[in-house]
């Protein structure tokens, strides 16, 4: 065994695959800080996404049902975040912890309703994998980027959409100006509370779909907590890239990587599970203890009160 | 009079949340065709029916009670530590490798030395992200979490490889008999580490109200700058909330496996942290508080044997009351809100 059999290809081919989850979910956590609200409650938005998913492609046999379910999904916790966090003005972390013990329970619930084991869901319609013409032929980018899962390719869509929107249009200055200075932005006739909603919305939608990702795209079924921390990892690479898409795109092809050297190591048996296992996590503690010095939040994230 | 009428009113924003969230709970329940009267009283009835289920619910409510304290302690100093499941898995396999690396010590001598190492591991579990956050900046909300799939993970590792007793299960062999906590109420597994959870709450409390330290801890959580120009060291303050913290959890684990266990075993809590997270804020953040909130968050996870037993509904039902509590929680506001709407229509 040499080198090459670890690092190949391959191995880049499944880190973008994995830099999937990540990314869109950190997208989510852009969008919710942006408008200056904490959005701990990623990871059980994700998991919901990836619940929802399964299930409705197994009452529908469409998976991209499925997909639309998980956005649906994701986005009603996003609006239940909204609801807690901006009118009600809770803790934002409680109100996120509520959330992501939530989906926990309650997925871990339904599965064992609908399938009679909490564990895991009965097998569903999958999305399958597209070549993209050309592309797929050319030599090293081809078997890299050339065939993939249909959402990996909308994710890196959303990436681009959300760069311009965010950066390049009056919207996106709006939504910005909302979470950067509150109380400015009212005066100038931007409905604060309605822009927050938006934002903490999109944020739901956004990890419903890296959620169902999971589930959906290369698995056919669910399984009890199989998001397994990639929310908390996506808030890294939300942090890491400095509240920009495309730098949380870039940290997330970083964690992306972990995730899949970790699956290549395990697969070859060198190391026993655990160890290699413990990878994604550690590498995620040493990146935010790493550069996290360097960023500024874009928000204080003190809920809004009109005078 | 006056005293316990305020303490009256204060509990009653939170046993409104419970009552809310057992309400939604039966809108699950009847959704998914369980009947919510039948699953409650099977509950309440496994929980409380006899002095079994009492001192099942009671040895359920001791090592939340630890992670509670694990929790409230360190987000009094500002600080939100979700990692207490992380620090209590840690302090557990300390403990177990302490109690079944010595024999012939005497009970007392081995069991401090047990306890002592669950705290060290666990002390050493919040001292990570704690100045993780205080020299480098890292979110601790991120990194408490990291640590708790670390340790899973690591403890994991530990107890299929080189601390594997034989067999299928991943265990440890058992702890000396030296190592194991009295049992107090036979034949449930309530031991010794009730009390010890007790006098913690207590001793939180002191330390909180009473001592420079707890003061050091309050004003830093209160408002950091002004603790600052006040001559506290934030950081340094911080720092020790979560070593404190986590030893607690740590100590917690511990009991579990002095006294419940009486071995490491993989996946031996089942969301305690967790659930301590959700105790300290239902107990008002106070540790007295957290005392009564711990009963109830037992009485889920004891009562909900029989109640899945009795009729079959998903365990995952007390999974569900609990993420309800803690978001009713989080919105004092929730029922003031619907109400004034209401009486506006």
């Amino acid at each position: 065994m040499n080198i090459f059999d670890i690092i190949n290809v391959g191995l880049f081919a499944a880190a973008i695959r994995m830099a999937t989850p990540i990314a869109l979910a950190a997208l989510g956590g852009i969008f919710s800080e942006r408008v200056g609200v904490v959005n701990i409650g990623l990871e059980g938005m994700m998991l919901m996404g990836a619940f929802s998913g399964v299930i409705v492609s197994y009452y529908t046999a469409n998976p991209w049902l499925g997909v639309l379910g998980a956005i649906v999904v994701g986005g009603l916790l996003g609006l239940m975040h909204a609801f807690l966090t901006v009118t009600l003005k809770g803790d934002q972390i409680v109100s996120g912890t509520g959330i992501n013990i939530l989906a926990l329970g309650f997925t871990a619930y339904a599965s064992e309703v609908v399938w009679g084991s909490r564990g895991a869901s009965g097998s569903v319609a999958s999305l399958g994998v597209i070549d993209l013409p050309f592309i797929t032929d050319l030599p090293v980018i081809g078997k890299i980027i050339g065939s993939h899962t249909p959402l990996v390719y909308l994710m890196i869509i959303v990436v681009l959409l959300a760069q311009i929107l965010l950066f390049k249009t009056p919207f996106g200055l709006r939504l910005r100006a909302v979470g950067e200075h509150p109380a400015a932005a009212d005066t100038a006739g931007i409905n604060v509370f309605r822009m927050k909603y938006i934002g903490i919305i999109a944020s739901g939608m956004l990890a419903g779909l890296g959620g169902v990702f999971l589930s959906l795209a290369h698995l056919s079924i669910f399984s009890w907590g199989m998001t397994g921390g990639r929310g908390f990892i996506a808030l890294a690479a939300m942090i890491f890239g400095g509240w920009i898409p495309l730098g949380a795109f870039g940290a997330s092809l970083l964690f992306g990587f972990t995730d899949a050297l970790q699956m290549r190591l395990q697969s070859m048996g060198i190391l026993p599970p655990q160890i290699i296992l413990m990878l994604p996590y550690i590498i995620t503690v040493i990146v935010l203890a790493g550069v996290v010095r360097k960023t500024k939040p874009p928000s204080d994230y003190k809920p809004y009160e009109k005078d | 009079m006056h005293v316990l009428r305020s303490g009256l009113l204060r509990i009653v924003p939170q046993l409104l949340a419970i009552a809310t969230a057992f309400l939604v709970g039966a809108l699950v329940l009847i959704a998914t065709g369980y009947s919510p009267i039948d699953v409650y009283s099977a509950l309440i009835m496994g929980a409380f029916g006899d002095v079994y289920g009492v001192g099942q619910t009671l040895t359920q409510a001791t090592p939340i009670i630890f992670t509670a304290l694990a929790f409230l302690f360190s987000y009094k100093s500002g600080l939100f530590n979700i990692g207490a499941e992380g620090q209590l898995i840690m302090g557990g396999f300390a403990a177990a490798i302490v109690g079944i690396s010595f024999s012939g010590l005497p009970a007392p001598l081995h069991i401090l030395l047990a306890v002592l190492a669950g705290a060290l591991a666990g002390g050493v579990w919040g001292f990570l992200p704690a100045i993780l956050k205080a020299r480098f900046g890292a979110h601790e909300v991120i990194t408490t979490m990291m640590f708790t799939y670390i340790a899973t993970y690591l403890t994991s590792y530990l107890v299929n490889y080189p601390f594997k007793a034989p067999g299928w299960v991943a265990q440890t062999v058992p702890i000396a008999d030296s190592a194991q906590l009295p049992r107090i109420l036979p034949p449930t597994q309530l031991s010794v580490s009730i009390l010890v959870a007790v006098a913690m709450a207590a001793v939180i409390y002191y330390i909180l109200q009473k001592t420079t330290l707890g003061y050091e801890v309050r004003a830093s959580g209160l408002n950091p700058s002004a603790a600052e120009n006040g001559g506290i060291n934030v950081k340094r303050t911080m720092v020790l909330a979560l070593i404190l913290g986590g030893a607690l959890a740590g100590i917690g684990g511990a009991g579990e496996i002095l006294g419940v266990h009486n071995r490491f075993i993989q996946g031996f809590s089942p969301g305690y942290g967790f659930d301590g997270i959700a105790v300290a804020l239902v107990g008002g953040l106070n540790p007295l508080g957290v005392l009564l909130a711990a009963i109830l968050f037992g009485a889920l996870r004891s009562g909900g044997m029989l109640m899945t037993r009795a009729t079959h509904v998903p365990l995952d039902i007390v999974v569900i009351l609990q993420a309800l509590v803690i978001i009713f929680v989080a919105a004092p506001h929730f029922l003031r809100y619907f109400v004034r709407r209401r009486s506006k229509a």
